[in-house]
């Protein structure tokens, strides 16, 4: 049957349809999608876990425990469940396990770009890689059938143009009926990684990659696609399917193993062609394990290591190095120069993140200094925001500008610890959401107090993982599949830890968040604030909207510096539009309005 | 068959994606081979939101080159002009009359273009601007979230596969309860067309 899916979409399948009985993830764009998909698939265990380590500590537990697993995440994710990825390159597998990571080359929605291939090269495990929906379904079953055969994970790796495409896929598989049951079959040689076992297993894991070498040679989807001889494109990824648009009627080798690479299937393509160049993305992964084999190919002088390709800049890389002619030039003139205003994602309309964010504006920042790009001193008043990673990110845009680093996951309570006990005369906020803060944040928290610190943790808490798209985590109880579990309470989490001074406030209320932000910072002892709030997007709230009352407009302009998309202005006068407004809910732009006039709307 | 490049562009919320999503599997239902692939920058939040759908024998990449769309649907003003570059000469720019004006041009920084600015950016690429009503057609069938498919029943007309193919799609995918105004808001997508070409 022919259906259309994303990549995402066809990785699940594939898995389901593979006998996948286990699943765990991280939320993660560009991967999301294969945990939801896989959420509503009967048969299967799937869960969001805490974070990506977990997630792959739990998947290794089913993994052993005889069932076929499925772990998925970003790429920054196998950077927190490297531990475990290493581990359980070491260990091997009872029944299959792949893990999947989606690269975000151009970094749509990510803190930094990365080419996760090499972690397949360093953990010496096998990595493939689709160029299409219909590859990633069949890939699946060839996944599993590889880890179980050659006692490994399997390293799957997608991209976002990968994941997020959709493309024709032919379904022509069904889920097996006898899935195995669950067995653990016990082996402290295998399984406990003392050093005089460990040594014996990374002798495994040598022998492991001499068979993957020899196996990749006849690999199915590794294809060669002779055309014109003069020209030799090796490709992978959706990288393959640029070059194929551009080099037109050249001669292709297709690679979907690309890690370990099929030498003689690569010798065999590189003795037919007159040159060899290698079309890939992100690093020169292919190119120098090509080379490595003595192979004369170039790829990486013309192609950029930097970001997202397509065929407009696949082509002219090609162009440039004299690979295809110049096209001749189009005929097209001049363009008038019309400035185009860029379009910023910003936070939604009666957002929680927006009024703390104001206030930490308002108090960490000298309103006489102008906003700048280049590093400034700060004056010993001003405080500074270590943050992380969610909606409230946004917060770093004008007219909010309300934050100093984002590092990584978790990393605000850190970073703020490190410049406090390095010294600096400032005081500071960490600010974090409550999924970063289950993520990775309370470790943090731990060490303040274990330390002494004094930090003041902000905890945005808006019940949910708003930016990947509203998944639940241990604060919430809620599940992938919807169900509800206990609530792991963020305040006897705290309290717990050893934090005495917790407060719990509501983010709406202005006054309250600035006296409490200020009184905190004044203490010698580590406090929480948890600003409470929903997300307005998830909720839907939605009530009477606010609007300008013209007569008491002094035009002073400070309720733009909320920054909220419901707020408009033309010429000199202020709008509210009240379809997007959420009402007194909300009311931040209220509180913020020096002269009363913004007002509940009169019927 | 002729391979056909729609870019469709937007502002999140907007429906560009299901619109494209759609676009996709007509013409996979056609008998093309498909690709599509959204370029989000976080949409939900108010992002610009750009679909590159392809319909072809063989399709490789699902991105589409510099100056090779033919059809660039346009949910917003302002997102034409981004875009506009990416339509070949004589390309067919179907827009609508909707306006989101983004945080940037509110401080004055960059101030919001006009119509006949957006235009002159178009213009030396091709006359074959469509502007449609979108907004209005919205009021009228009573459904202003109906924007989307208006603009799938504007490009329905430039391509031969019957007005059927695409109500089909519709109607497995609007609730019941949109379903009447949805049909409504394609057919007076097809009229306004007409009525322009
Ligand atoms: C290691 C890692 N895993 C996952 C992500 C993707 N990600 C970005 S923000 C975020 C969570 C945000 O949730 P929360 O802290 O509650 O803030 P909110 O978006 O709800 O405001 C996630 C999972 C990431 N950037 N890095």
């Amino acid at each position: 049957m022919k259906q259309l899916l994303s990549g995402n979409e066809a990785i699940a399948l594939g898995a389901y349809h593979s006998g996948m009985g286990f699943a765990t993830a991280y939320p993660g764009t560009p991967s999301t999608e294969i945990l939801q998909n896989i959420s509503s698939m009967e048969g299967v265990y799937s869960e969001w876990s805490i974070n990506e380590k977990v997630a792959l500590e739990v998947g290794i537990g089913a993994a052993y425990a005889g069932i076929r697993t499925l772990v998925t995440m970003k790429h920054v994710g196998l950077n927190v469940a490297a531990d475990p990825f290493f581990a359980l390159a070491t260990t091997g597998t009872n029944a299959g396990i792949i893990v999947v990571s989606c690269d975000d080359p151009g970094e749509h929605s990510s803190q930094g770009e990365q080419d996760n291939r090499h972690f397949a090269k360093f953990a010496k495990v096998p990595m493939i890689e689709p160029t299409d929906s219909q590859e990633a379904y069949e890939l699946m079953d060839w996944a599993f059938k590889i880890s179980e055969e050659f006692d490994t994970p399997v390293l799957f790796r997608s991209t976002t143009r990968i994941s997020h495409c959709k493309s024709v896929v032919n379904v022509n598989r069904e889920r097996p009926s006898n899935v195995s049951d669950p067995k653990f079959l016990r082996s402290s040689a295998k399984y406990v990684m003392v050093p005089s076992n460990a040594r014996v297993r990374r002798i495994a894991m040598e022998e492991r990659i001499a068979k993957l070498r020899e196996y990749v040679e006849n690999f199915p989807l590794n294809e060669m696609i002779m055309g014109d001889r003069k020209l030799g494109v090796i490709s992978s990824g959706i990288a393959y399917q640029n070059a194929r648009e551009v080099f037109n009627g050249a001669s292709f080798l297709k690679l979907v193993t690309t890690y370990p690479i099929p030498e003689k299937l690569i010798r065999k393509f590189a003795s037919e062609v007159e040159k060899v160049i290698v079309i890939e993305e992100l690093d020169p992964h292919l190119e120098e394990e090509i080379r490595l084999l003595g192979i004369d190919v170039s790829g990486k002088d013309f192609i950029p290591i930097i970001g997202e390709l397509n065929p407009e800049i696949v082509e002219a890389g090609a162009i440039k190095s004299g690979l295809i002619p110049t096209p001749p030039r189009s005929n097209t003139t001049e363009v008038p120069a019309v400035q185009i205003p860029p379009r910023r994602p910003q936070l939604c309309a009666g957002c929680p993140h927006v009024g703390p964010e104001f206030i930490l504006r308002k108090i960490a920042f000298d309103s006489s200094v102008k906003p700048s790009l280049t590093p400034r001193e700060m004056t010993e008043k001003e405080m500074v925001i270590t943050s992380d990673i969610g909606c409230y990110t946004l917060g770093v845009y004008e007219p909010l500008g309300a934050l100093d680093t984002c590092v990584c996951m978790g990393a605000s309570i850190g970073v703020g610890l490190g410049m406090s006990k390095a010294g600096i005369p400032n005081k500071g906020v960490a600010v974090l959401g409550d999924s970063t803060f289950m993520h990775s944040g309370v470790t943090g928290l731990i060490d303040v107090v274990y330390k002494q610190g004094n930090t003041t943790v902000l905890i945005l808490d808006n019940r949910t993982t708003a930016m990947t798209g509203h998944q639940g985590h241990p604060g919430t109880g809620v599940s992938v599949t919807g169900t509800k579990g206990p609530e792991v309470n963020l305040e006897k989490l705290c309290e717990g830890i050893g934090i005495k001074d917790i407060t719990v406030i509501s983010a709406f209320d202005l006054e309250t968040v600035e006296s409490t932000i200020r009184r905190c910072v004044e203490t010698d002892e580590p406090s929480v604030i948890i600003a409470r709030g929903p997300c307005a997007l998830r909720e839907k709230i939605k009530g009477t909207p606010f609007e300008i009352d013209a007569d008491s407009c002094i035009q002073c302009h400070e309720c733009l510096d909320v920054g909220c998309p419901a707020i408009c202005i033309t010429g000199e006068d202020i709008n509210i539009d009240p379809a997007v407004c959420v009402g007194p809910a909300c009311g931040v732009c209220a509180q913020v309005c020096p002269s009363e006039a913004i007002v509940e709307m009169k019927r | 068959m002729k391979d056909i490049n729609v870019l469709m562009v937007g502002v999140g919320g907007q429906g560009v994606i299901l619109a494209s999503d759609a676009m996709a599997e007509i013409g996979m239902n056609a008998g093309y081979d498909v690709k599509k692939t959204d370029s989000l920058g976080m949409a939900q939040r108010g992002g610009s939101v750009v679909s590159n759908v392809r319909w072809g024998q063989k399709v490789f990449s699902p991105m589409i080159k510099k100056g090779e769309v033919d059809f660039l649907v346009s949910f917003e003003q302002v997102e034409t002009a981004r875009w506009a570059a990416y339509l070949k000469p004589s390309g067919v720019a179907i827009v609508a009359d909707v306006v989101v004006i983004p945080i940037s041009a509110m401080s004055g920084a960059v101030p919001y273009p006009s119509w006949d600015e957006i235009k002159s950016v178009l213009q030396p690429q091709t006359d074959q601007i469509f502007f449609v009503p979108a907004i209005k057609i919205g009021q009228e069938v009573n459904n202003p979230k109906a924007l989307n498919i208006v603009m799938m029943g504007a490009l329905s007309t430039f391509l031969d596969l019957g007005d059927e193919a695409w109500l089909a799609d519709i109607r497995r995918k609007v609730p019941p309860k949109f379903l009447d105004s949805s049909i409504q808001a394609f057919h007076k997508g097809v009229d306004e067309i007409k009525s322009l070409k």
